[in-house]
């Protein structure tokens, strides 16, 4: 929001009074000191006495970390007390985001031991499924980076994700190649990314309502399309083949890290890599200091040279292949088939990433791995029969994005321009 | 956004040829509305509507995108039919084969389409012959208002939204909560008829202006942006009524899917019976419109949320407290929303399920830009879409043609009528005198 212009003498001295005490890292160390308190308190007790072990392994068999469920849940919700405290004392503020991530994590690993406990969690099945899960969120949150780096909103990756899905189905049972299939889900995410620029950039449409109307545009083309030709003769339109998993010889042998990042699809290694890139790009290359100078200031970027359209057109179609690549995964990955509207919102998870993550693509990695976390242990809470509801952690991706745009913790910023549209004067 | 009145001064038509007779006349003559027109005047009433006929004013756009939908559908609708696809492949050899199968399903489609949302010739005939009942004859248009009403209501609840500035894209979650509340209310409090009725509905309102209320304060508070707010707040109430509706007491008993109690007879709304469903909903739809309408020409909050929506900075120099109307708008915007989720499972659903309230919210967007956010706009807009969906069903049933279509249409339609300067650039139409084009409200997160 813009400041209040009208500020008069009184405003001014008090804007000069020293720093609050209520500052980000006292706020922040009584949210953790509460969840931490939550975590001993309620949780605790309602842990059963029984050992909880964390099996390294993808199933129960093997070395385990074990500990008694209720011990292992107090301590760690003393941690995130403990830390919580540290910050609100205003304590190791240099070390600030190391002690919050700290607490975070008793918070969390508490919570695990209370549900684990009497039961086992397998952790490499655990962490090579939210990778799995996260991949599509990395790639739509990185489409977004793109795009709204340079200063165009995208809320249509859900869109992208589903023609993305579709494209990869259909091509990819006619041409009997997943390569083919992801090929054209990148082609797919492509031509609704035309979309979204050509009416965003060209005839200045108000940049949500156009990727809110493309994303009813893609639901109902898939979903139409899906009737018409997928339902009616599945073989030849809707079963494509499978990605393969690859093995890297001698780096799948390590434990843990091993089968989680060397024995497995394309799709996880094109996501880490492009996070990479697009993180190098945007900070160390020529076309990444253009795209941040025309996401923050089009105005300026324009008067020393940049063409400001033609560097949106670019990202954002950058964007939608990136998005549609990661449609794919819905489909080449994890079922197998199209169905009607099966992203299932999760191109609003990645959005959320995106925002979570500050507009950065690290940022969204971190953001993505957290909801991907989130949705592989909803599940595996819902399959152990827990008494919490899975919805309530599938909440999480939502809940965690709004605090942070609400600043509850720390406020996060878009880029300035984003979201509007440029016209040379 | 485009205006469709009259522009209070005349403005200069920027990129007309002068040269032309009708245009200079146009320029001396403000008034360029049918109706306005001045009797005796009959040359250039001729003129001025057949100027105004091929100009990017309101209503052109707006028919001119439905054609165009409409056009693309139709070309959907052949290349997933196989049959006609085949009378394609030897097309240079006989083209009429593959003209007249292309005709034959796309016309086919579209009398559906129009025999679903308002009448059924067939039926009116076996109606004066004796054969058939007055209610096969008003089912399509029944239906088309049923459909109408919920959309009425989240169409209404963004277009006030807008007006004061704000982007309420949450009208699919506070529909959601709106029924959740009305749905409870329905089932759980023995109340005498009307009053449980009331009861329920006012549980709708207060729990959709109360998902409003929690965006409405963020953004008023913190600034957080009411987009990304509504967006997570929409998915965080569909898996809470995905949870709510296997818990006991609430899941219809005996039923192991997800499908609550049936709301009490007492609070649904009264329909006309039979299998005309259309139900007192529609007449609330207008009464909001009515109401909305009012609350923005003539009460203080409508001024000031319009003030807001105009210009926040200047607002609150003269002394309106954004943060105020802020919160106020969404709190009302999400009621209205809330009223169609409690329309949606009072009127015509009677259960609460996972997918109770359908797509009412995100339509609801869509007819409010259709509708240009104005009130009675708003609901012209709705009864369209309602007309759509209910010839969409007959065009699944009778042509086999996925209901999906009708939401590509409507996605096209509203594409079309965003992007009015695309619609002028294809059909190359004049600028209007009146209208302002260019949709262009935007602003960032």
């Amino acid at each position: 929001m813009t400041p209040v212009s009208t500020a008069t003498v009184d405003d001014l001295t008090q804007t000069a009074a020293p720093a609050r005490f209520w500052d980000r890292q006292r706020r922040l160390g009584v949210g953790v000191v509460v969840i931490g308190l939550i975590a001993t308190a309620v949780f605790g007790p309602l842990a059963p006495s029984q050992t909880a072990r964390f099996t390294l392994s993808e199933d129960a068999e093997g070395a385990a970390l074990s500990i008694n469920g209720q011990l292992g849940t107090i301590l760690f919700g003393l941690v995130a007390v403990v830390a919580g405290a540290v910050l609100l004392a205003g304590l190791a503020r240099r070390f600030q985001t190391s002690v919050l991530s700290l607490g975070i994590l008793g918070f969390v690993l508490s919570f695990l031991c209370w549900q684990v406990a009497g039961k086992f969690l397998p952790l490499v099945d655990t962490a090579s499924g939210t990778l799995e899960l996260a991949v599509p969120l990395v790639l739509g949150a990185l489409a977004g980076v793109l795009g709204e780096r340079s200063g165009v909103v995208n809320v249509a990756i859900e869109g992208q994700f589903l023609m993305g899905a579709f494209g990869a189905a259909l091509v990819g049972t006619m041409a009997t190649s997943v390569w083919a299939g992801l090929l054209s889900a990148a082609v797919g995410g492509l031509l609704i990314a035309a979309l979204l620029a050509v009416l965003a950039i060209r005839y200045l449409v108000d940049q949500v309502v156009v990727g809110i109307v493309l994303n009813l545009l893609a639901l109902g083309m898939t979903g139409f399309l899906y009737e018409r030709l997928m339902q009616t003769d599945a073989p030849s339109y809707n079963q494509p083949p499978r990605m393969p998993e690859w093995r890297i010889p001698g780096l799948a042998d390590i434990p843990v890290v091993g089968p989680v990042l060397f024995d497995t699809n394309l799709l996880v290694w094109l996501a880490l890599i492009l996070v990479f890139a697009i993180h190098f790009g945007l900070t160390r290359t020529r076309w990444g200091l253009r795209t941040r100078a025309v996401g923050e200031h089009p105005t300026a970027a324009d008067t020393v040279g940049i063409r400001v359209r033609g560097l949106r057109y670019l990202n954002v179609l950058l964007g939608g292949l990136i998005a549609g690549a990661g449609g794919a995964y819905f489909t080449l990955v994890a079922t197998g088939s199209f169905n009607k509207n099966m992203t299932a919102g999760a191109g609003f998870i990645a959005l959320a990433a995106l925002i979570f993550g500050r507009w950065t693509p690290f940022g969204a990695l971190g953001a993505a791995l957290f909801f991907g976390f989130a949705q592989k242990l909803a599940t595996y809470l819902s399959v152990a029969g827990s008494s919490v509801p899975s919805q309530f952690l599938n909440m999480l991706p939502y809940l965690a994005t709004i605090i942070a745009v609400a600043g509850l913790v720390g406020r996060v910023r878009a880029p300035a321009a984003d979201g509007q549209p440029y016209i040379k004067s | 956004m485009t205006t469709d009145e009259p522009a209070g001064a005349p403005r200069k038509p920027a990129d007309e040829p002068a040269a032309d007779p009708a245009v200079a006349t146009a320029v001396k003559e403000p008034a360029a509305v049918p109706g306005k027109e001045k009797p005796g005047d009959d040359d250039s009433f001729l003129s001025h509507f057949l100027h105004n006929l091929w100009a990017a004013n309101t209503v052109t756009v707006t028919v001119l995108s439905v054609i165009m939908a409409m056009v693309i559908g139709a070309v959907l609708i052949i290349v997933s039919d196989p049959a006609v696809l085949n009378t394609f492949s030897y097309f240079t050899a006989r083209p009429g084969d593959a003209l007249n199968a292309s005709w034959t399903v796309v016309s086919n489609a579209y009398a559906d389409l129009f025999k679903g949302a308002i009448i059924d010739p067939a039926a009116v005939t076996a109606w004066s012959n004796g054969t058939g009942t007055w209610r096969q004859v008003v089912f399509p248009i029944s239906e088309t208002l049923t459909y109408a009403a919920p959309l009425v209501f989240t169409g209404l609840s963004v277009a006030l939204a807008f007006r004061g500035g704000l982007f309420n894209i949450g009208g699919q979650g506070q529909a959601v909560v709106g029924t959740i509340c009305a749905a409870l209310a329905g089932f759980l409090l023995p109340l005498p008829p009307v009053i449980h009725l009331i009861a329920a509905l006012v549980a709708g309102l207060v729990g959709g202006a109360l998902w409003g209320f929690v965006p409405g304060i963020l953004k008023a508070r913190t600034g957080a942006h009411e987009v990304i707010v509504t967006i997570m707040l929409n998915y965080t109430a569909n898996l809470f009524l995905s949870w709510l509706i296997l818990q006991k007491g609430i899941q219809q008993a005996g039923r192991s899917d997800a499908i609550s109690e049936p709301v009490d007879s007492s609070a649904q709304l009264p329909a006309v019976g039979g299998e005309v469903r259309v139900n007192l909903g529609i007449v609330l739809a207008v009464l909001a419109t009515a109401a909305v309408a009012w609350l923005l020409k003539r009460s203080a909050f409508g001024f000031e949320l319009r003030a807001v929506g105009a210009n926040p900075a200047a607002a609150r120099t003269a002394g309106i407290s954004v943060a105020r109307t802020y919160t106020l708008l969404m709190v009302t915007a999400g009621g209205l929303a809330g009223l169609g989720g409690a329309t949606q499972v009072l009127g015509t659903a009677h259960a609460l399920t996972t997918q109770v309230a359908g797509n009412i919210g995100f339509d609801g967007l869509l007819v409010a830009l259709l509708g240009r956010n104005r009130p009675w706009g708003t609901l012209a807009a709705a009864v369209l879409f309602g007309a759509l969906r209910a010839g969409g069903n007959r065009m699944q049933s009778f042509s086999s043609i996925s209901l999906e279509l009708v939401t590509v249409l409507q996605a096209l339609i509203v594409i079309f009528i965003a992007a009015p300067a695309l619609v002028k650039a294809i059909f190359h139409l004049r600028a209007a005198r009146s209208a302002r084009l260019g949709a262009s409200m935007a602003k960032g997160w």
